[in-house]
């Protein structure tokens, strides 16, 4: 199992306290950018029923989904305060605002 | 309009004093007089003291005028603005104004009020010198305030020290010159004074005390001042506010006793038969006055003699001082100062910073000085104006009334100890019994209510806490003013003092506000956000950057998100009439796009369901070519305007309803709003266009426009209640666009109309649009300046690129690695 690091973009196609989407065959996957200019990217599907994450209001280091406002931290992937729920987090690595999400080959094999 | 038969009673100022005592003479003698009001200053009467939170920025002069145009119109008075009155005629019966107007009189009453006292230094005339008296020296100060450049006021009491506080909250650099040792040395001992002081100088306002003026500095307009010690203070702007003298003269000239004021008898009487005084330029046995409280009790002594009942008589009564400072709590009344046959209890906390004396004589009250914590002030002031004795309580009195008679009291149970005859409204002279049988009597739930009703809490408005406290316990239940909800985790404030700190102190985007009102997360969470920026969005039209990252995905992309992440596409159809041609754009759409689902909605147009997110520049495009805009379906702002066939088509319609929907329409397009607004007209009763339960709706009959409101029929289903009928389709649209604008200058985010005018009451509502001709007019003209910067369609901006970002995934990976 090997972690390939691919590029997805610049920091500043992310508009600050927003997010973007980037597609893969497992999915979307929710990029975002805080306040603070830090990067994460988790699953874009809310746990509760499946809300796309990245079309949510972001504050601090949080989203909260725009169905039914689930607050998911962007940092564990969980559902905050009394709701309960997870999505997978994927590691993001920020050069020079050049940005790369760790994609697991193995991963890849099982989504197919 | 003359009144055959009836007396002429010409007055002479048109302030607190004479307004007050029309009232009474309206209600006591109804069509007793023709009125003839001369006003030297150019406007209405208004409330005087509430002119600081004008300067501050906490109210609009719209909020604090008492009478507006339509007032004295109904009552029949001709008020004569911008007139001042330069000669008394006693022989004639006349008097003269500066413009040449001559009035002759049977009854004459003068209430000129006062003239700022003016220190005889050099420099004393220079531009950019003034004084603190009327509107328009708040204008100065406002214009002044522009250059945030530095600012000196000459005077360290009442008006001086509000004055600085609101020219700081402007922005400008503020120095107090206060010629005694501590500030308000006539309502506060020095150790209140100095706590006073302290708290001035937290604002970023400088105090310097023991400061003589020598003489203002300046060639062309001033530059500075110069003290005694030879001490220069530069400044832009001089305010000076050292106190006040009864404005006499033009009662001298004509012949009548003066004395300090105009010489007055108990009954108001001057030593003309025919004329009387009230206000700030009447003095009554040897006294004058600076606060509404006498005066207001002058105009009800002077409306009744007025009236023919000769018995009310003036007397004399302490008034409690109170500083109209947002955040400084400080409560003053009677005598204090120290002498042999005096005693004192004094209670100090330094660390919350409260300081509390009583100055008692022969076991009685007679002064007290409160500073940080002033609940307890309305008790004292009923033991000292009883001469209740207080040799019983003396060990625990200066810890206030909840530690009389065994365990503390809760303030709500403070407040009910309290007799039926204790003062509440020390302004207007409104006791506890009065406020809790009128809410009872009149059925009363808001606030707003009791002020309309008692006056209590609607002159300077510092016995508001009481006067809800009396609200709860006369209600219960129903009302509950103490727990103010917060708006959101991130803050202990709720949407009211929120809305009302950002016109306050000037806050013009979301990181101000969060830094300015100790926000308790970095940057909020997505309840406070959307508020604020609508908040902002709403109050500062022009200035504020919309902040799109706040706003709720709907309204960040313009369509409406689905429950399985594609959006809904609705574009406006004016008034829910349509065309050949434009279905046909829309058929070509769904087409071209795929798009699953077409449906008519609740709202007279068609919603184009199930569209992905980066079609959708692309399905705005075409709709675009065929003239559609977007229909703001998603929005908390103007949805639609359904209309019937009306006039044009149906055989009971009286008015052209489908125009009128199509105006108001296109009139309020765009406009944000606290929640989703919905309006409908119908041609006649039978209301084909369901007016009846919208946020807004138009009923035409043959006599004009019924314009009703406050409807809902989702969650909640509540018929409209009428607010008004007017004649014409013009009327029709500046009442309701007036409406509209009050509503999202008060209403919380996300309160549907219904629920704000539930809030604020449906009577004030109406008093404000139907009968504040001024009022009404200015709401319009805000929302049409608004409407500058809010009617730019959204869609025609993003598909010409704004956004991009929005619309298109950031990047695709991993198809080509999975293929492999
Ligand atoms: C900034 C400020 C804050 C205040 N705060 C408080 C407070 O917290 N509590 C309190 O109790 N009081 C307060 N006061 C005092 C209170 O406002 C006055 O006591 C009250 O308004 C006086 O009413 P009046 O009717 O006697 O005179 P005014 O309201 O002064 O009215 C007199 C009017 O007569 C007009 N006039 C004068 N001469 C002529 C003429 N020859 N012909 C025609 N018209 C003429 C003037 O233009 C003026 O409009 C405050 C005052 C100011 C300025
Ligand atoms: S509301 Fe009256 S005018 Fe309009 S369509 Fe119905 S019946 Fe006709
Ligand atoms: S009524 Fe309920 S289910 Fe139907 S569209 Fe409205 S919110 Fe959705
Ligand atoms: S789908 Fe996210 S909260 Fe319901």
């Amino acid at each position: 199992m090997t972690t390939n690091w691919i590029a997805i973009g610049h920091i500043d196609d992310i508009p600050l306290r927003g997010a973007r989407c980037v597609k893969t065959p497992d999915g979307k996957i929710a990029v975002f950018r805080t306040a603070e200019n830090e990067v994460f990217a988790i699953e874009d599907q809310c746990p509760h029923k499946g809300g796309p994450l990245s079309q949510g209001i972001v504050h601090g280091r949080a989203v909260t989904c725009p169905l039914h406002n689930f607050v998911i931290s962007l940092e564990s992937g969980r559902a905050l305060g009394a709701d309960e729920g997870e999505v997978r987090t994927i590691p993001v690595r920020n050069i020079d605002g050049q940005l790369s999400i760790a994609f697991e080959a193995a991963a890849l094999v099982a989504a197919e | 309009m003359t009144n055959l038969g009836a007396q002429k009673l010409v007055i002479i100022g048109n302030g607190m004093a004479p307004g007050r005592m029309l009232e009474h003479l309206f209600e006591q003698a109804p069509g007793l007089y023709d009125v003839t009001i001369f006003n030297a200053e150019p406007r209405v009467n208004y409330d005087r003291i509430m002119l600081s939170p004008v300067l501050s920025g906490e109210k609009t002069f719209e909020d604090i005028i008492i009478h507006g145009d339509g007032w004295y119109i109904e009552n029949n008075v001709t008020l004569y603005k911008g007139h001042r009155i330069v000669e008394i005629n006693r022989q004639a019966r006349t008097v003269t104004s500066d413009h040449g107007v001559t009035e002759s009189y049977d009854k004459l009453v003068i209430a000129t009020g006062s003239v700022p006292f003016i220190i005889p230094v050099p420099g004393k005339d220079l531009p950019g010198v003034i004084t603190y008296r009327d509107l328009d020296d708040v204008d100065a100060m406002l214009l002044a305030a522009q250059s945030r450049e530095k600012a000196i006021v000459i005077g360290g009491g009442l008006l001086g020290l509000e004055a600085a506080a609101g020219l700081a909250l402007r922005g400008m650099d503020v120095t107090v010159l206060h010629v005694m040792p501590t500030l308000m040395e006539r309502q506060l001992d020095p150790a209140a004074g100095y706590l006073l002081q302290k708290a001035v100088e937290e604002r970023g306002i400088k105090v310097i005390t023991k400061a003589n003026t020598k003489r203002i500095i300046g060639t062309d307009r001033v530059e500075g001042i110069e003290l005694d010690n030879g001490t220069i203070i530069p400044a832009t702007l001089v305010v000076m506010a050292v106190g006040i003298r009864p404005n006499a003269g033009l009662a001298k000239d004509a012949g009548l006793a003066v004395n300090r004021g105009i010489v007055v008898d108990a009954g108001m009487q001057s030593s003309d038969g025919d004329i009387l005084a009230v206000g700030e330029c009447a003095e009554v046995d040897g006294m004058v006055y600076g606060l509404v409280a006498p005066l207001y009790e002058m105009a009800r002594v002077a409306a009744a003699h007025l009236a023919g009942d000769t018995k009310p008589a003036f007397v004399h009564s302490d008034t409690p001082t109170k500083l109209k400072v947002t955040g400084i709590n400080l409560f003053s009344l009677g005598d204090f100062a120290d002498g042999d046959d005096r005693e004192e209890i004094v209670l100090r906390d330094a660390t919350a910073g409260i300081y509390k004396r009583v100055v008692i004589k022969d076991n009685r009250i007679i002064g007290t000085v409160l500073y940080g914590e002033t609940s307890d002030g309305a008790w004292f002031n009923d033991l000292k104006k009883k001469g209740t004795d207080i040799s019983a309580m003396r060990d625990t009195l200066i810890f206030g009334q909840s530690f009389q008679g065994g365990a503390p009291l809760d303030p709500m149970a403070a407040v009910a100890a309290l007799p039926d005859d204790a003062e509440i409204c020390g302004c207007n002279g409104i006791c506890k019994g009065k406020i809790t049988s009128t809410i009872t009597a009149k059925g009363l739930t808001t606030l707003d209510g009791v002020r309309a009703h008692t006056k209590a809490s609607a002159s300077c408005g510092s016995c508001t806490g009481l006067v809800e406290q009396l609200m709860s316990l006369t209600l219960g239940d129903a009302y509950n003013p103490a727990a103010v909800t917060p708006m959101c985790t991130c803050t202990e404030l709720g949407h009211d003092d929120v809305r009302r700190l950002i016109k306050a102190k000037g806050l013009k985007s979301i990181p101000a506000v969060m830094q300015e009102l100790e926000w308790k997360t970095s940057c909020g969470c997505a309840k406070c956000r959307p508020a604020l920026n609508y908040y902002l969005v709403c109050d500062w039209p022009d200035e504020y950057a919309d902040d799109y990252q706040s706003r709720f995905i709907n309204e960040r992309v313009h369509a409406n998100i689905q429950k399985d992440g594609t959006y809904s596409v609705v574009p406006r159809m004016w008034g829910g009439v349509t065309s050949a041609a434009e279905l046909r754009a829309i058929a070509d759409v769904v087409d071209k796009f795929e798009i699953p689902m077409v449906k008519v909605t609740g709202g007279q147009r068609i919603d184009l369901l199930g569209v992905e997110k980066e079609d959708l520049p692309a399905v705005w495009a075409d709709l675009g070519k065929a003239g559609f805009v977007s229909g703001q379906a998603y929005a908390k702002g103007l949805r639609t305007v359904k209309t019937c066939v009306g006039s044009d088509w149906c055989r009971f319609g009286t008015q052209d309803s489908t125009g009128l929907g199509i105006r108001i329409e296109k009139f309020m397009w765009g406009s944000w709003t606290p929640a989703k607004l919905k309006l409908a007209v119908s041609g006649c009763p039978r209301n084909c266009a369901e007016a009846t339960c919208k946020d807004i709706g138009v009923i035409c009959v043959d006599s004009g426009f019924e314009i009703h409101f406050a409807g809902a029929a989702g969650l909640d289903i509540k018929g409209t209640d009428v607010l008004g009928l007017v004649k014409t389709e013009d009327e029709a649209l500046e009442h309701i666009v007036a409406l509209t604008q009050m509503y999202r200058e008060q209403a919380r985010y996300l309160e549907r109309i219904y629920k704000w005018a539930k809030r604020i009451g449906h009577d004030e509502i109406r008093r404000q649009i139907m009968e504040d001709h001024d009022k009404r007019r200015a709401y319009y003209e805000r929302f049409v300046f608004s409407q500058k910067f809010a009617q730019v369609d959204p869609w025609s901006e993003r598909v010409s690129g704004k956004d991009k970002h929005e619309f298109k995934p950031m990047a695709a990976v991993g198809f080509h690695q999975a293929a492999e």
